[in-house]
């Protein structure tokens, strides 16, 4: 590998950039067919009912309006599936209630889809969808974990009694359970993970189409993974085989996992255009995807720790409750267990963990994915009862961490998962001294002189991402494997086509995945391009998620142009009259070892699409692909590091540094991979101090808009201080671990630990996420008495 | 139904619309610029900001009769041919963008804040954004970029 | 949102006309806060008359003892102006801290004022700074102006013209803004002028702008922060949503105040 200034390891800048600059972008709202409708989405406005009956006729008699379509018209058409099976502690299979696209008999959340309103204009079709007439005969609504399971509460599902979806373990119960006995000292905590609303910038929005000529449906839709759309829509919901369906997925502004699911709009959508034989475009209002887009999150948590005199980990017990929402969404149930209880050993030799996670169907917007998936509670959980351990015992925090980091790789951990390398300390001593840990005190008393506290907290953490190997995912109930495609098609000319199944919404892949392949064939980096998005055009694909995308699909592409160069060195050999184990490859050209006689790419390209003097038996062409399924998972470590100050007077919280210490493995564009930190340490911050959505009693969504629900602005944070430690992953042969979800993983406890910290001489010694300003100085006002 | 008529992007346009028509619509769907985009509809993302008479507004939040006789600028009229005005080329430096869906209302609420702030510091930057989201970058080469845009705009104009 | 007749006038006596012959009219100014509600059909006027092309109406006057402020000023006009900021700087400090700047660059003075938006922050200025509301056919002193949420004397058919300000000694804001929405959670102009010794906050009470009565008064006595800093408002009649409860407001009221005080200098 060259390490030039477009090879891996250079901030090369990005391919994307031209036209998002210029506006010439193509985000799938910008797309517009001939002869398109409009569809309205017409949406519960109750939590739960029993649908009495639905009066179209005064909408269908509206002007513009071509027709409007209900459950009982899709009734037939499958149900919205969901990707992962979980088993219950008695081995009882997960409740799976069916998810019909279009509600039939009961609306389940306010949100649900009632009916589509197709019509000449999308003006049209909302007004005529005021004219729905829809019986709701309304039913109590359970609207949190805690009314899902009271004593005679509401039922969300008939099938799911007590509201319960699974009540799922991992690890060993009875060797956790011993550890706690020999403990010299346990220590317990409660932690509320609080809901999120994703807000990617780009609403959701899908445009279907059906060719009577073809019989071929095409969706494009705002997705993160569109053959795991067409997978799902075609072989469960509709009944359409591949070759029939094409889903695209072009320019996305946005994911962080809301744009995961296979959503119930795109097989409406789908369904639609196929009845009215005529393109159907719908776009989601913002305040529409407040009560639509997949929340993420929503855990409470009650664990401890056990510890022996010195301050070794013995032991951890965690019991989770998770909201699933009203359906089960396309990652739903492996969320907050297969993505969750297995990360509870952290960058920890803890040798026994036990954790047992209780799910509930609620009436709330179905939760799924939302960066960093599982991980983060995890995380959350771990560090705040590793800080308040320390507290309790004594202990220095940085030090009981320390005493109980992995050092000896590869390392098994007691729920399931193997770290291959890692160097946690390495890591935390670069962030101490970046974050100048000592000097802290200094800033403290600094800080008090002007009426602040100042407080500072850490997280040490590992993650789990390069998600994942399809035998040990699919044992543990994944219904699709991980792996992914990369196809490589060297030119005529020499230019280059790089195909991948993953897809990017801002995450630069058209950029590092050039760079991946110039650097490795030695060509001109503007020669190449990188294609994704269509089911068309690619392989096949598993999409964008798990930070996945460099780990997985970069290492198909690698493969696949390793293969490239084992087909070229064949027809070089030919070119060059000698044997094939003889030809080297390096910056571009096949040379024979030991010589200077050589062939460049460009001509054993050409020499492939005109093969007049060509090697017997080998097929012409330059193009090669390969599947790549990772034999592990990778493993993100870092340490995250806080300091805020607050107003005591008012309880803000003031963000006055945050330091990112992180070891992602092998980076291919620098820039790139700051840029993703930056932005999960600001959705990971948005969590910890602005971010809650608020259900009310009765299922309203009481946060819904941007005038109730923050989003972090750019006056909310500083900048950051970005540090590696690089180890390279062993597994794969880019040596790459992740990096799209590092920050919101490991910088929420540490907020958390640093508002404590900086409130504990005021008395206060819990917190809760958010820490808004409101809740810091009601906190106070309790501590104060 | 009202004929508006404006100048938008140094070229008149002209179209008949409703009263409500709100002018991210006309920009959008009758003159086909695309690169204005709507994030949110309570005025708050910033993604559709765009310049009318040479200041950053909320195209989501005016109406096209509002606009009538104005003169208008998006994104796709921001950089002259193939040359990027330099605040889009200091975004691409400086990776000021990601999705790139909040980016078109970045950069021109970027540019009217370097038109009267040729040297804004980190804080007066982070202040002025405030009506501008983004979920991608957390803010940080937003900031950097602006700050270089500004810069090479008060040097090179 | 629902259709209407846009009308673009060009003088003050075809607004009128305009508004006089419709069903449901109402005045655009800069539509920042009357676009957000009709998008939500919240608002569905019959037509919508713009005072845009109406000439006259932007203009910001220093009267000596007072100034004038064009109800078409936008905000971010009023915070650049020379004029305001040489007689009033609390007053354009003010309009630098509306919404954002996409909408400083569009909404106005008179709009603000005519929507009494229980957490606008004109409203808390006009009352503390003793300013009158100036329309096409009469001059209302804001203290009788603000009627309570979204509510105002103005005649259907009633146009303001302009907001006139008398310079006051000493006067200073203090807002502590909604997270998500950026509008006041409670915001507390204090002014020492001719109206005599004011406090008036927006954004905490479900009535729109109110004075706090003891902290004038303590005030008058002794202009310190500490003489506000002991007073605290009743939370009956507070607004209460999800970033602040009536218990937080009324807190962040007298912590406002304070600060608006130590910020007279």
């Amino acid at each position: 590998m060259s390490g030039n200034g477009t090879g891996i390891g250079a901030s090369v800048k990005r391919k994307e950039d031209q036209r998002f600059l210029t506006g010439r972008g193509r985000y799938t709202d910008d797309i517009n067919l001939h002869g398109q409708l409009y569809g309205y989405i017409l949406r519960s406005p109750v939590a739960h009912a029993s649908i009495g009956g639905i009066d179209t006729g005064a909408a269908m008699a509206a002007p513009g309006v071509h027709a409007v379509f209900t459950g009982k018209d899709m009734e037939g058409v499958g149900g919205i599936p969901t990707g992962w099976l979980i088993h219950s502690k008695d081995g009882s299979a997960m409740v799976e209630p069916p998810h019909p696209a279009l509600a039939l008999g009961k609306v389940r959340y306010v949100g649900d889809c009632v009916a589509i309103v197709v019509a000449d204009t999308m003006e049209q079709a909302k007004s005529a969808a005021n004219l729905v007439d829809v019986d709701y005969q309304e039913l109590p609504a359970v609207a949190s974990i805690e009314a899902a399971e009271a004593e005679g509460a509401a039922q969300v599902h008939d099938e799911a009694p007590d509201n319960v979806c699974y009540d799922w373990e991992v690890g060993d119960k009875a060797a956790t359970d011993a550890a706690f006995e020999g403990a010299d000292h346990v220590v317990s905590i409660d932690v509320v993970n609080n809901r999120l609303i994703p807000n990617a910038i780009e609403p959701r929005a899908a445009i279907a189409n059906f060719d009577p000529a073809t019989d071929e449906y095409t969706l494009y839709t705002t997705s993160q993974n569109p053959h795991l759309v067409r997978l799902l829509l075609g072989a469960f919901v509709l009944g359409l085989p591949e070759h029939k369906l094409r889903i695209v997925a072009p320019d996305v502004g946005g994911g962080f996992g809301s744009k995961i699911p296979h959503y119930a709009e795109e097989a409406i959508l789908t369904w639609t255009a196929g009845q009215l034989g005529r393109p159907v475009k719908w776009t989601c209002e913002r305040i529409d995807a407040f009560k639509s887009d997949t929340h993420g999150r929503d855990h409470i948590s009650t664990a401890k720790l056990a510890l022996d005199a010195d301050g070794n980990f013995l032991g951890l017990h965690v019991s989770t409750k998770a909201n699933l929402g009203a359906y089960l969404s396309t990652f739903a149930t492996c969320v907050p267990t297969y993505l969750y209880g297995i990360l509870f050993a952290g960058p920890y030799t803890t040798p026994a963990v036990y954790c047992e996670v209780k799910s509930f169907f609620t009436n709330t917007v179905p939760v799924d994915a939302l960066r960093g998936a599982g991980r983060p509670e995890a995380t959350y959980l771990l560090e705040r009862l590793v800080e308040k351990a320390a507290r309790e015992l004594g202990m220095d925090r940085v030090e009981i961490r320390r005493k109980n980091f992995v050092r000896e790789f590869p390392y098994q951990t007691p729920v399931a998962l193997q770290y291959d390398q890692g160097d946690y300390d390495a890591t935390l001593d670069l962030a101490l001294a970046a974050a100048d840990w000592d000097g802290f005190e200094a800033r403290r008393a600094e800080a008090a002189a002007r009426g602040k506290c100042r407080g500072i907290g850490i997280s040490t953490f590992i993650e789990a991402c390069g998600i994942a190997p399809s035998a040990v995912v699919g044992s543990l109930g994944a219904r699709a494997g991980l792996y992914e495609s990369g196809s490589v098609r060297v030119h005529p000319t020499g230019s280059i086509s790089v195909f991948t199944g993953t897809h990017s919404h801002g995450q630069g892949h058209e950029t590092t995945f050039a760079q991946i392949v110039s650097d490795m064939l030695g060509v001109d980096f503007n020669a190449v391009d990188v294609v994704h998005g269509d089911s068309a055009k690619i392989p096949f694909g598993m999409g964008t998620y798990g930070s996945r995308s460099l780990a997985v699909g970069g290492t198909a592409i690698y493969l696949a142009v390793e293969k490239v160069i084992e087909k070229g060195k064949k027809i070089a050999a030919h070119l060059l009259e000698a044997s094939a184990e003889d030809i080297e490859f390096e910056n571009g050209s096949f040379t024979v070892a030991g010589t200077d006689r050589s062939k460049s790419l460009g001509e054993v390209a050409l020499t492939a699409y005109v093969p007049h003097n060509y090697p017997a038996g080998l097929e012409p062409g330059l193009e090669e692909t390969a599947f790549y399924d990772p034999l592990n998972f990778t493993f993100p470590a870092g340490t995250h590091i806080v300091e805020v100050e607050v107003d005591p007077e008012t309880g803000e919280v003031d963000l006055v540094a945050v330091t990112g210490s992180d070891d992602v493995g092998r980076i291919i564009n620098p820039m790139i991979v700051a840029g993703q930190l930056h932005g999960g340490l600001a959705h990971g911050i948005g969590q910890a101090l602005m971010e809650e959505c608020r259900y009310q009693e009765d299922g309203q969504l009481e946060t819904g808009s941007y005038m109730n629900y923050t989003m972090p602005r750019a006056a909310d944070l500083p900048s950051f201080s970005i540090n590696h430690n690089t180890t390279h992953c062993t597994h794969n042969p880019l040596g790459a671990k992740g990096v799209g979800e590092v920050g919101s993983i490991g910088v929420p406890p540490a907020v958390i630990n640093a508002v404590i910290d900086a409130l504990r001489p005021l008395g206060v010694d819990d917190m809760t996420m958010p820490a808004t300003s409101q809740r810091v100085w009601q906190a106070i006002q309790h501590a104060q008495g | 139904m009202p004929t508006v008529t404006m100048t938008v992007n140094g070229m008149e346009r002209s179209g008949t619309v409703e009263g409500r028509t709100l002018l991210v619509e006309f920009l959008r769907e009758h003159l086909g610029l695309t690169g204005t985009h709507v994030g949110c509809d309570t005025s708050q993302c910033g993604a559709c900001v765009v310049h009318v008479n040479g200041t950053s507004v909320k195209s989501c939040t005016c109406l096209a009769v509002q606009a009538d006789g104005a003169d208008v600028t998006t994104i796709e009229g921001l950089a002259n041919g193939a040359d990027l005005h330099p605040m889009q080329e200091a975004f691409r430096e400086h990776h000021g963008l990601q999705c790139g869906f909040c980016t078109p209302g970045m950069v021109l609420s970027a540019v009217d804040l370097a038109n009267q702030n040729s040297d804004p510091s980190e804080h007066e930057v982070r202040e002025w954004l405030e009506g501008n989201l983004c979920r991608c970058t957390g803010y940080h080469n937003i900031v950097k970029a602006v700050q270089a845009g500004a810069q090479a705009m008060g040097g090179g104009s | 949102m629902n259709d209407f007749t846009y009308h673009a006038p060009t003088s003050m006596d075809e607004a009128l006309g305009a508004l006089r012959g419709a069903e449901g009219g109402k005045v655009i100014a800069g539509g920042q806060s009357l676009l957000p509600i009709m998008k939500l059909n919240l608002a569905m006027p019959s037509d919508l008359v713009s005072l845009a092309g109406v000439p006259g109406l932007a203009d910001i006057a220093d009267g000596g003892d007072s100034v004038t402020v064009g109800a078409m000023c936008t905000h971010a006009q009023v915070a650049a102006s020379a004029i305001v900021q040489g007689r009033i700087p609390a007053l354009a400090a003010m309009a630098d801290g509306i919404g954002d700047a996409q909408v400083r660059n569009a909404g106005t003075i008179g709009g603000s004022v005519a929507h009494n938006d229980p957490a606008a922050d004109y409203p808390a200025a006009c009352v503390a700074l003793g300013a009158t509301i100036v329309t096409d056919r009469r001059e209302i002193s804001a203290d009788d102006f603000f009627r309570g949420m979204f509510m105002t004397p103005l005649e259907e058919d009633e146009v303001i013209t302009a907001v006139r300000f008398p310079v006051p000694a000493r006067a200073a804001y203090a807002k502590f803004a909604n997270p998500a929405s950026k509008y006041a959670i409670a915001g507390v102009m204090v002014a020492d002028g001719p109206a005599g010794m004011r406090v008036a906050v927006t954004g905490a009470s479900g009535d729109g702008v109110f004075r706090v009565a003891a902290m004038e008064a303590a005030l008058g006595d002794s202009f310190s922060g500490d003489a506000v800093a002991g007073i605290s408002v009743s939370t009956d009649g507070m607004l209460s949503d999800t970033a602040a409860g009536a218990e937080y407001r009324a807190h962040l009221v007298t912590v406002m105040a304070r600060r608006a005080v130590e910020a007279c200098g």
